[in-house]
């Protein structure tokens, strides 16, 4: 509910100054996940200390892990995981979950009942639990995780999608549009998209906020990133031992990943009016 | 309660059943699915192939999959889980201590988060705009962006380590005397407070702004209504069903979704036991836990939805 920007052009896109700062945080981690090979001051799985968890210096920025690793190679390297797969979970889940409601809003009848009730049983289970019954069941891999993050998360983009798209479905244009004879893919893409895109692209964010806390919830667990490659979660369960002494090891895995879903958080609340005017329906 | 309105609560109880058998059927042959052979797990060193023939006619596991689930499913109906393949344990032994476990720490998180996370969401709708209204909303969003393990982590390196005025694990079992009881929920309740806390708080200033806006609000307000009043008499009552559904959304969180503040603090409850029984393929408790998780989502989304209905005076007549 913050003040509402007007916007001059049609796709102007204004925003204040928190949520600037934000874009900017989340447009580091990414540029710090696709270069991270690039730019880690050590090779991540070298012992450059025989201290382990030490503190921050000069050779090792941010201290040195468990087995006295540099801990500013592993963040870096982690962020590939982290914001890689999360990405990669939340662009399939909502991709499946959009498309999917579109089409069934358009649709209706059956197909449209039978796939909400469908969806409405996925829902019902608790998300960690059925990540975790997942990985505990087929083993974990990268490719495992995404596949079951999109699962997850795909019905609740559905119900979003859905419930926005149902609106526009009985709009004017929509009606004249399929009196003229336009299929279903013209419909969901010509008429209905790009109606919903502003509010679904908010969505897009909680659900990458949701995944990035659940893949770091599944890797603090030891089931999510196996080692030796290591996401920022499981950068937390291995440095825990060094929590009593405040290691910085633990200190800043943890900072990383609130960073991240924070900024994305501070995005969303200062889109423009225009945009998130329906989100919090 | 009118006919409308009656219609439309047999319709949602209705949409709840179809729900909870479409659940079944999923749960059914999801862990079905599972991979690894429970006969051969079981026989371990002896499975030749006559036993392993055996032990699956023993246990119905040769029969096609449709007939094993209208088995399961009528078991289910007649309160009869099955037993565990791990221990030959019935599986509602299994469940029961942990069941109570789950549900006394969900109680009183509940009892302790719903009343603040309200009274947090109506006071900022109220003051909307100030610093009050600021700081609440800053703060809740940090809390819903922080992984829940930190904040578990954090509170014991606090409270246990550093204070040292709670205990770190919750054993449940040799503790006696309230205060006991107190010191041993403090940790695991905090924790879950904060986590559905943030989502409640948000969800109720967001549904009482937004009756805020409607034309009778406007028009209470320039009648000359303080705002306090405002928000109280003639936002809230229609802000309620929406409230409802963020708190029945946020609850159903917490018998499935406490895995984490579980395993930290090592609370012995349904997440956990469930989370085991994967490890050894005890498909009869797993299937027994799923439904518990789902059966709980769908009995709190569905009052959320009955008092929707309920509180719309349009359907009172």
């Amino acid at each position: 509910m913050a003040i509402s920007i007007p916007s001059t052009r049609k796709y102007g896109f204004r925003m204040n100054v928190v949520g600037a700062f934000g874009a900017l945080i989340i447009l580091f981690w990414v540029a710090i996940a696709i270069f991270a090979p690039h730019i880690t001051p050590y090779p991540v799985g070298k012992i450059v200390d025989f201290n382990n968890f030490a503190p921050m210096s000069s050779k090792d920025l941010l201290g040195t892990d468990y087995l006295g690793r540099d801990m500013l190679s592993r963040i870096i390297m982690g962020a590939r995981y982290t914001v890689g797969i999360s990405a990669a979970g939340v662009t399939l889940a909502c991709t499946i979950g959009v498309t999917l409601g579109m089409i069934a809003a358009v649709v209706g009848g059956i197909f449209d009942n039978v796939l909400s009730r469908f969806m409405d049983a996925l829902l019902s289970m608790p998300s960690l639990l059925f990540g975790l019954v997942v990985v505990a069941g087929v083993g974990s891999s990268i490719k495992v995780l995404i596949l079951t993050l999109a699962v997850i998360y795909a019905p609740g983009s559905f119900r979003f999608a859905r419930s926005l798209a149902v609106n526009f479905n009985a709009m004017d244009f929509v009606t004249v549009a399929r009196a003229r004879g336009e299929g279903i893919l013209y419909l969901i893409s010509e008429e209905i998209f790009p109606n919903i895109i502003g509010p679904v692209f908010a969505d897009f964010g909680l659900r990458f906020v949701f995944i990035v806390l659940l893949l770091s919830g599944l890797s603090f667990l030891g089931l999510g990133v196996q080692p030796p490659q290591a996401d920022w979660g499981a950068l937390v369960r291995q440095n825990l031992g060094g929590l009593s002494y405040g290691a910085p090891a633990v200190v800043f895995p943890s900072i990383a990943i609130a960073s991240l879903t924070i900024a994305v958080n501070m995005v969303i609340d200062n889109l423009p009016q225009r945009i998130r005017d329906r989100i919090e329906q | 309660m009118s006919g409308t309105m009656a219609r439309l609560v047999l319709f949602r109880l209705g949409v709840m059943l179809v729900s909870l058998v479409i659940v079944a059927f999923a749960v059914f042959f999801a862990t079905e699915m599972l991979p690894g052979n429970v006969v051969e797990i079981l026989l371990g060193q002896s499975a030749t192939p006559q036993a392993v023939a055996a032990l699956r006619h023993a246990m119905h596991l040769d029969q096609p999959a449709f007939v094993q689930f209208l088995h399961w499913l009528a078991g289910l109906l007649s309160g009869n889980l099955g037993h565990s393949y791990v221990n030959n344990i019935s599986v509602s032994t299994l469940i029961g201590e942990r069941l109570a476990n789950s549900l006394r720490l969900a109680a009183i998180t509940t009892v302790v988060s719903v009343p603040i996370s309200l009274a947090l969401g109506i006071t900022s709708a109220i003051f909307r705009g100030s610093l009050y209204d600021r700081i609440v909303s800053v703060v809740s969003i940090s809390v819903v962006s922080v992984p829940e393990f930190l904040v578990a982590t954090t509170a014991v390196l606090i409270f246990a380590v550093q204070l040292q005025w709670l205990p770190a694990l919750s054993l449940t079992n040799n503790v006696h005397g309230w205060f006991g009881q107190l010191k041993i929920y403090a940790m695991p309740v905090m924790t879950l407070s904060f986590v559905i806390s943030a989502q409640m708080i948000r969800m109720t200033r967001a549904a009482v702004i937004d009756t805020l806006n409607t034309p009778y609000c406007e028009m209470a307000l320039l009648k000359g209504s303080s705002r306090r009043r405002v928000v109280l008499r003639h936002a809230l009552p229609n802000a309620l069903g929406p409230i409802a559904n963020a708190v029945a959304l946020s609850l159903s969180y917490l018998i499935g979704g406490v895995i984490i503040v579980e395993t930290i603090f090592d609370y012995p409850g349904m997440a956990k036991l469930m989370v085991d029984a994967v490890s050894t393929r005890d498909i009869p408790l797993i299937q027994s836990c799923a439904m518990i998780f789902a059966i709980t989502y769908l009995l709190l989304v569905t009052i959320a939805d009955l008092m929707i209905i309920v509180s719309n005076p349009r359907l009172r007549k």
